[in-house]
């Protein structure tokens, strides 16, 4: 994935500005509070030297003018306090203008997320993702929005005094003609030579970030092989090339600021040598040249700010491109312009000569055609790795097939919306999957609809209820992460009730039943014999107990259906299907 | 905070190094307007050429000393920083990886993640920062207050009086926000958790056209932790408009006083106006030396969650082996009214009492929920027992260093974990095992055939072995335990995606070579474990059967109800 194009920094800039330009009316009066905070800031001074001209009356009159000085000390307070006031609405303005740009890119990730196809999921790690989510966005904020406005407000500065310098001496401005150029092409340098060890520096630690994801989540196995020395030791390995490309990072990027400093004081020395020059020639008067300098110091004082933001940005814009990435992300296909919602369904599936792999060189589905009527029971038996659950990503369109066609009622499913032709499915997969929330929340996830009491019947019919009275809140109990506090059976009967809610035609069990006991089986089995009387089934299991009463059973080896039948019709001839069942008992 | 410190200071040699630079640096870059004004004010009316060319050479000098100072100790800095965070994130996650199954629980796996990741991280930038700003404000601070002492200590007193005011402020307010940041880093760990949630249950999400919902629930975290950033944040947004604020009215009050000493001829007004110029130095010195403190907040919320792990008490200490001789004629394992309790729920199990002999079959059969995993757990000492006794060798398992404990152990948990790496390293598994020992647990455990399909030991095993069909995983893992040739190997309900004949091809390579090898079979199938020396039947907790395959048969009713349903009455001949 690193090899792809790198996004030029002028792209990842332009789709980084409508997050900001969303809140275009706040923005402004961010920029409008930065420079009003700024005159009230430079008005404070200008009554400090009215009031000291008060004191000053002293040497005059003998005498200093108080009514003066707290006259002008009174403006100044005011001053002051208004300025603090702007200040402060100006901070929190920028609370509320970073919080929306954050919490519009968090969701706008997670949306992406939510659209991207099953395989992105087994491809990356989550601890990656998860890092783009949180550390990447955080970073883009850090600099993003408060750096906006400090350019924007220190471009009326450095206009204004450019303006009064060329005013003053034309010809002293000539020095910034060089400078100004320099530390631009310094800043320029510096950040393309520092860019790629920023993007290093991000990828690193989303790397370090799955790294710690995959050995925490794998400990007990590490502990069981007293790995703990060793996982460490690669973990240092990969907290050593973290922390390296930091170092790296920061070694080149905080060079900026020295540097674009020292090209300012360059420019000083310049200055008060050729303005020593035109003093001498008589073409400026001291007072100007003083003026000069103040002026060039609110010129350059913003250009050098802008130069330490560029440095900073560098992290900005390798967190940006991280997320950007995955907004990029190829999502799901959309639907066909024409596709059309399937609703209950009544069940009849057809799969005709359908090719597949998931790698483009590696078929390994050659050819399958098969016909479920209506209602039936279809039981895919077969070794491990033979491609039984493959036959279940392509009914629900996980992956597309390659050629063939598979067709639902007599509508190709590639006509369908996803959402309804999945919606007329319900399954029960191996790896059970349960949420953060309540039992109820979860088992009641993907039938809005379902009352308590339906919920309380289902858990019932497969025998959890008594189970879930235990828990100490019963219905309302919170699972934790990857429902940890519960057993897998547990979670395996309560993934099943939540396919049980589910008012479908078709049912998918995945091998659902291997890691259920035979006596909690039993009870699903009736429940679920009841609840199966009109759907088309398609079960992956290996129990062949459970199989034995399938409408059809086929027999699956390498991708190809090699043997059809009932299990007395497949029993009967010397089958593949017949090895199989005489194994359970050897 | 403090415990953390103490993670810098072998560093301040270096530290100290850097300083020394940074300080140069600092101070050469105030000597320039210096020189300048110089220049200007005294050397230009001469109308005389060679000294303003001395200076400017001078001021040039300077330049280039302050460039490579800064650069210099900026460079210092990032390398403290970088060891800094190399060391505490090594401790951080040694630690981790010693915390027993229940802390993690209790923390929670992607909190933990962002605690070694992102807490870690806002230390790093915290030092790096403290490093260089740390000395350039404090100095200009100091700086600017001794010059304006030795122009009017009267006058100074008077600006100085509102530095304790702002001092109680910037404290009371970011030790406020070192409280809000923690509850950030708490809101921030749920966002992640749904996300999280996300990524894994894909399939579910999809089949149940969910993500709408999903939606629904990340807006509602995200709205909640947005919210949260949104207090902290205000609330550290006071602290910098009031500081200038309290500083301006002291300039204010000083103007105003200095009226009066000029009145009374105590001071002149050139001392006033310089007193106005060194005061926006001290002034900016105060806002950096605040943002450091705004830093510092969020750092207290990081190492307050990096020191919650790091201080997380050793549930199960390595203990040095506290037995001095093995008994002999004693049962290889025993378990001896073994009682365990989790520390949730009220689920417990109880009474457990059996002895295996070297080299024998323990099969563990049971309802969901059982406690049959339990007993492994306990064996293997992930939980200590709550009564009783579990003794191998005749020893009791606690008395054993835990490392020397898990050695004589080869395993397959139920959903078991298999790593991003190459085959061959996720058999090993980092232990010392030769190659040919690889090969053979491999041949062992059937996986060797579909191994060679993947183009040998070195192909990629991806994240959680997500390109392996359910059975090669479960063989893989298979192979994983076989090949350290263990003293108890435990398969627990390792074979369930496995179909019959690998099933039973795997079980005869066991009995064949793993003759003298200890085995505790847990399993769904009563054609896994029927051939066991003893077979337990559990039933919520408590073994409510145990014997042989013919005694359950005759004396369990749940075994024969179990076994009936399996084997099938009328078919049930073939054996």
């Amino acid at each position: 994935m690193s090899e792809r194009v790198r996004m030029k920094k002028a792209a990842i800039l332009g789709r980084l500005m409508p997050y900001l330009m969303r809140h275009k009316g706040l923005m402004a009066l961010a920029v409008a509070l930065t420079v009003g905070g700024n005159l009230f800031g430079l008005a404070g001074p200008y009554f400090s030297g009215l009031a000291i001209d008060s004191i000053e009356l002293f040497d005059d009159a003998g005498k200093v003018d108080f009514s003066g000085v707290w006259k002008n000390a009174a403006i100044m307070a005011v001053l002051y306090i208004l300025s603090g006031i702007l200040s402060y609405m100006l901070t929190r303005l920028m609370v509320v203008i970073s919080r929306k740009v954050v919490s519009q890119m968090r969701s706008d990730v997670f949306n992406k997320l939510t659209e991207l196809p099953v395989g992105y999921f087994d491809r990356n790690q989550t601890g990656d993702i998860l890092s783009r989510i949180s550390y990447d966005i955080d970073t883009i904020n850090t600099s993003l929005s408060h750096d906006f406005v400090q350019i924007a407000a220190s471009a009326v500065t450095v206009f204004g005094s450019l303006l009064m310098m060329i005013k003053i001496s034309p010809i002293l401005v000539l020095v910034f003609a060089i400078t100004v150029p320099l530390s631009i092409i310094l800043t320029v340098k510096i950040t393309s030579f520092t860019r790629p060890l920023f993007r290093k520096r991000s990828a690193k630690l989303g790397e370090l970030n799955g790294f710690v994801e995959e050995m925490i989540s794998g400990q007990k196995t590490l502990r069981a092989y007293s790995q703990e020395e060793n996982t460490g030791k690669k973990f240092d390995v990969q907290n050593d090339e973290t922390v390296e490309a930091y170092y790296r990072a920061e070694y080149y990027g905080s060079m900026t600021g020295p540097s674009v400093n020292f090209v300012n004081n360059l420019s000083l020395s310049l200055v008060s040598f050729f303005g020593a020059v035109l003093y001498l020639k008589n073409m400026i008067s001291i007072g100007n040249i003083s003026t000069f300098v103040l002026y060039s110091r609110k010129f350059s004082g913003p250009i050098n700010e802008i130069a330490n933001i560029f440095g900073e940005l560098q992290s900005a814009f390798s967190a940006a491109e991280r997320v950007f990435r995955l907004l990029d992300e190829e999502p799901e296909p959309a639907d066909s312009p024409d596709a059309y919602d399937l609703s209950g369904a009544e069940g009849e599936v057809e799969l005709k000569d359908v090719h597949f792999g998931y790698f483009a060189d590696r078929e390994i589905i050659h050819g399958l055609s098969l016909k479920v009527p209506k209602g039936a029971l279809i039981a895919i038996v077969g070794p491990t790795g033979a491609g039984k659950t493959t036959i279940v990503n392509l009914l629900m369109r996980f992956y597309d097939v390659n050629s063939g066609e598979i067709t639902l009622d007599g509508h190709p499913i590639k006509n369908l919306t996803r959402k309804s032709l999945r919606l007329n499915y319900s399954m029960v997969l191996q790896d059970t999957w349960l949420f953060n929330g309540t039992v109820y929340e979860n088992i009641a996830y993907g039938s809005e609809s379902a009352t308590k009491e339906d919920v309380e019947r289902v858990c019932r019919a497969c025998g959890i209820h008594d189970y879930i009275m235990t828990l100490p809140g019963g219905y309302d109990s919170v699972l934790d992460d990857d429902g940890s506090n519960i057993s897998k059976g547990q979670k395996q009967l309560m993934t099943i009730a939540r396919a049980m809610l589910l008012p479908s035609s078709l049912l998918i069990l995945d091998e659902a039943t291997s890691n259920v006991d035979t006596r909690t089986e039993m009870q699903i089995q009736r429940a679920m014999r009841a609840l199966m009387s009109d759907k088309t089934c398609f079960v992956i299991a290996h129990r062949l107990s459970t199989v034995r009463n399938a409408d059809m059973i086929l027999v699956v080896r390498d991708g190809d259906i090699v043997e059809r039948g009932t299990h007395d019709s497949l029993m009967a001839e010397n089958s593949f299907y017949k090895q199989l069942y005489d194994a359970q008992f050897a | 905070m403090k415990r953390l410190l103490a993670y810098l200071r072998p560093f301040i040699p270096r530290m100290s190094l850097g300083f020394l630079v940074k300080v140069v640096g600092t101070v050469v870059e105030l000597a320039i307007p210096w020189i300048l004004s110089y220049i200007i004010d005294d050397l230009i009316p001469l109308g005389e050429m060679r000294p303003v060319v001395f200076w400017g050479m001078l001021m040039i000098l300077c330049s280039l000393i302050a460039w490579g100072g800064n650069i210099t100790a900026n460079r210092m800095a990032s390398a403290v920083a970088r060891d800094f965070t190399r060391s505490i994130r090594h401790d951080l996650f040694t630690r981790i990886s010693y915390l027993s199954e229940r802390q993690v629980d209790n923390f929670t796996i992607p909190s933990l993640i962002s605690r070694v990741t992102s807490d870690t991280y806002v230390l790093h930038q915290t030092v790096g920062m403290m490093q260089r700003l740390g000395v350039r404000a404090p100095i200009l601070l100091v700086g600017g207050i001794i010059v304006t002492l030795t122009l009017d200590p009267v006058l100074t007193l008077i600006m100085v009086a509102t530095l304790p005011i702002v001092g109680a402020i910037t404290f009371v307010v970011s030790r406020k926000g070192a409280k809000l940041f923690k509850i950030v880093q708490a809101a921030s760990d749920s966002m992640l958790r749904v996300v999280r949630e996300n990524a894994v249950g894909v399939r579910v999400i999809k089949a149940l056209s969910k993500s709408s919902y999903e939606r629904g629930r990340f807006k509602k975290v995200n709205d909640d932790l947005t919210e949260k950033e949104r207090t902290a944040e205000n609330t550290m947004a006071l602290i910098n408009p009031v500081m200038s604020l309290l500083l301006n009215l002291g300039i204010v009050a000083v103007i105003v006083a200095g009226a009066y000493r000029v009145q009374f001829g105590l001071t002149k007004v050139g001392k006033i106006i310089a007193f106005m110029n060194l005061f926006t130095i001290v002034l900016n010195a105060l806002m950096a030396i605040n943002r450091m403190f705004t830093m510092l907040s969020r750092a207290a919320a990081s190492s307050a969650r990096v020191l919650e792990v790091l201080d997380t008490p050793d549930e199960l200490w390595e203990a040095e082996p506290k037995f001095s001789f093995i008994p002999e004629n004693v049962p290889h394992i025993e378990f001896k009214n073994v009682t365990f309790r989790y520390s949730y729920g009220s689920f417990e199990v109880r009474g457990l009492n059996f002895r295996l002999e070297r080299g024998q079959t323990l099969g563990i059969i049971g309802a969901t929920g059982a406690g049959k995993s339990t007993v492994i757990r306990a064996l293997m000492r992930y939980y200590d027992v709550a009564e009783g006794q579990i003794l191998i060798d005749g020893v009791d398992i606690r008395d054993y260093a835990t490392s020397d404990l898990r050695k004589k152990f080869g395993v397959v948990f139920q959903n078991d974990t298999l790593f991003k790496d190459t085959i061959r390293e996720n058999i090993r598994l980092g232990r010392d095992i030769s190659e040919e020992d690889i090969t053979e647990a491999a041949r062992r455990a059937q996986a060797l055939g579909f191994i060679e399909e993947q183009g040998g030991l070195d192909a990629p095993v991806a994240i959680k072995g997500a390109n392996l069909s359910g059975g090669q995983k479960q063989r893989l893992l298979v192979s994983r335990a076989l090949a350290g040739n263990p003293e108890i190997l435990i398969l627990d309900d390792s074979s369930s995606a496995l179909d019959y004949k690998t099933d039973s091809k795997l079980r005869e390579e066991i009995r064949l070579h793993f003759g003298d090898t200890t085995k505790i079979i847990i399993a769904q199938r009563i054609s896994s474990l029927m051939h066991a020396d003893i077979i337990l039947v559990m039933d919520n907790g408590r073994v409510i059967g145990m014997g042989r395959h013919d005694e359950l048969m005759e004396s369990c009713e749940l075994y024969r109800e179990i076994g009936e349903s399996q084997i099938g009455t009328e078919s049930g001949a073939t054996a």
